[in-house]
């Protein structure tokens, strides 16, 4: 009998390169890691260190070079229908409503409106969205457009996140707050969260591991587990322990040469 | 009031032009078959309506510039979605498309007559093939153009390329057709005008060329004035059709459509939501 499978996902020297007209360029060089289910892992790095190229290949987008990448068990061949995405901007259609842009996966996947429709109006009063489904996303503003996005991704009740800089387009202030509002959610609906940021206190606040890559090619150079007791509250950033982390990742970076973000 | 102000400045331009257009023919004791005074073109607008001839060969125009701008806007539409989807059409079609848009199309008119005969078919014919073009290209521009961030979210989803279209590219390609009906209308009217020019019973192209014969040129002038008001009214047609179709569009909404508590709270929707709550907490 196999082994019962607690590995949400697991990777297994990953590579990625990009033909280019001079060469080749290396995104991903032969990456392992895994992540267990339920668990809240943040990828940090710097720009161009194929963070991103990371994402897509686990979203089933982007077929990897070489390597394996597997999701509860299974090789990823192509898109699959048990994780949500989360992309940098909202990506949300300007002729659906908030509501039918929260639909979006149950009509691609065929899924039955009705059925889905109570999930949908619950999941948008969890992000505080109530009242709101009936409005175009023009009417929204970009943290409200944001969280239309993460509804959208949880609406089909997918094991898995992917979030690829959810925030990264947000002020200061709002980010902040998102960064609250996504560890509720997740705290509620435990799900398996992969999130992919620029950000060194995002990752300490939300994660319960940070995975630290290096830029071009990327490799991964740490992997660290934050133990800091749940809710997190924004107050935790000022605490010792919180700065023990930031530090110790910075100081990852500062070994390779710095961070260019 | 500051709409009542701009109509009663529009009518007093509008006004004074037309005077001093009166004044101008007046005074230089112009020949009123090089400039007409708009008191005379007044008098043969009158006569041409009031007897009915404008009316029906305003309404044979019509006719041909609308059967023409339906044809043409769909077989536009349809080819340009072909050679936007299918990369084969667009290799083997698109030379010939290209080379044939850089053909003036009213030279086509003579042959197409010649073809056709004088009746109707021939003017629906030139009119929808000048009309053809805007939306064959914005048609592909606004399929080709959908956003690679959205097409990887639907990707994502496990979406199939039927579905990518009907649920992106097709709705994202709606301004662009929208842009090219406009544009269409217009054009179809004028292909239908020159067709007429070149051969036709009917018309007012027709109509505008027997008078030109004559040397009634304020009977031209009148004919001009209906056919810019028939241009502007198709335009605000197909505007009425673009604001119904794409609602979604913010660049659509003008501000004097939201209610004043709309228009003064900076999120719309919060208007929605917050009397219920303050209604539960009171």
């Amino acid at each position: 009998m196999p082994p019962v499978v607690t590995e949400a996902i697991a990777v297994r020297n990953l590579s990625k390169g990009y033909a280019t007209r001079d060469g080749g360029v290396a995104a991903l060089e032969r990456i392992s890691f895994a992540v267990g289910e339920g668990e809240f892992v943040a990828v940090v790095g710097p720009s161009g260190c194929g963070k991103s190229t990371l994402l897509k290949i686990l979203a089933g987008i982007l077929p990897p070079s070489s390597g394996q990448a597997m999701l509860r068990g299974t090789p990823i061949v192509g898109p699959r229908r048990d994780i949500g995405v989360v992309f940098q901007s909202p990506v949300l259609f300007p002729w659906r409503s908030v509501l039918d842009n929260v639909l979006l996966p149950v009509d691609v996947q065929g899924l039955g409106r009705e059925r889905h429709r109570t999930a949908a109006l619950e999941l948008l009063s969890l992000v505080h969205l109530e009242g709101f489904e009936h409005r175009y996303p023009w009417e929204l503003s970009g943290g409200m457009q944001q969280r239309v996005a993460i509804t959208r991704a949880l609406v089909h009740d997918p094991a898995m996140l992917l979030m690829d800089e959810p925030f990264g387009a947000l002020d200061a202030m709002t980010r902040e707050h998102m960064n609250v509002e996504l560890q509720r959610i997740w705290l509620e609906r435990t799900k398996t969260v992969l999130f992919i940021t620029h950000s060194i206190p995002e990752a300490v606040f939300l994660a319960d591991r940070v995975l630290v890559m290096t830029p071009r090619p990327g490799r991964l150079m740490d992997d660290l587990a934050v133990d800091l007791p749940r809710p997190r509250t924004l107050e935790v950033m000022n605490t010792p322990g919180f700065g023990e982390y930031a530090r110790h990742i910075r100081g990852r970076f500062n070994v390779k040469g710095g961070i260019d973000a | 009031m500051r709409n009542t102000r701009n109509i009663v400045l529009t009518v007093l331009l509008f006004v004074a032009s037309v005077a001093v257009w009166e004044l101008v023919v007046r005074v230089l004791a112009l020949p009123s078959f090089i400039l007409p005074p708009p008191s005379q073109v007044a008098v043969a607008l009158w006569r041409g309506l009031a007897s009915g001839v404008y009316i029906e060969h305003l309404g044979y125009t019509l006719l041909e510039t609308l059967l023409g701008f339906v044809v043409g806007s769909a077989l536009g539409f349809f080819l340009g979605t072909a050679v936007a989807m299918n990369r084969y059409v667009e290799f083997f079609f698109y030379p010939y498309i290209v080379m044939f848009q850089s053909l003036p199309k009213v030279a086509l008119a003579p042959l197409i007559v010649v073809w056709f005969g004088l009746g109707l078919t021939s003017k629906v014919i030139n009119a929808a093939l000048v009309a053809f073009f805007p939306l064959l290209v914005n048609t592909m521009v606004g399929l080709k153009s959908a956003d690679e961030d959205r097409v990887s979210l639907m990707r994502s989803l496990a979406a199939n390329e039927r579905q990518i279209f009907w649920m992106l590219r097709l709705p994202n390609a709606l301004p662009f057709v929208m842009a090219g009906l406009d544009v269409a209308m217009i054009f179809a009217l004028i292909g239908a005008i020159v067709a007429e020019f070149v051969g036709a019973q009917r018309g007012i192209g027709m109509l505008i060329q027997s008078m030109n014969f004559n040397m009634d040129v304020s009977g031209q002038f009148s004919l001009l004035l209906i056919l810019s008001v028939v241009g502007l009214i198709l335009n605000r047609g197909i505007g009425l059709i673009r604001r119904r179709v794409m609602f979604w569009d913010p660049s659509e909404k003008e501000t004097f459509e939201r209610s004043p508590e709309e228009a003064a709270t900076p999120h719309p929707g919060r208007a929605v939501v917050t009397p219920a709550k303050e209604g539960v907490g009171s």
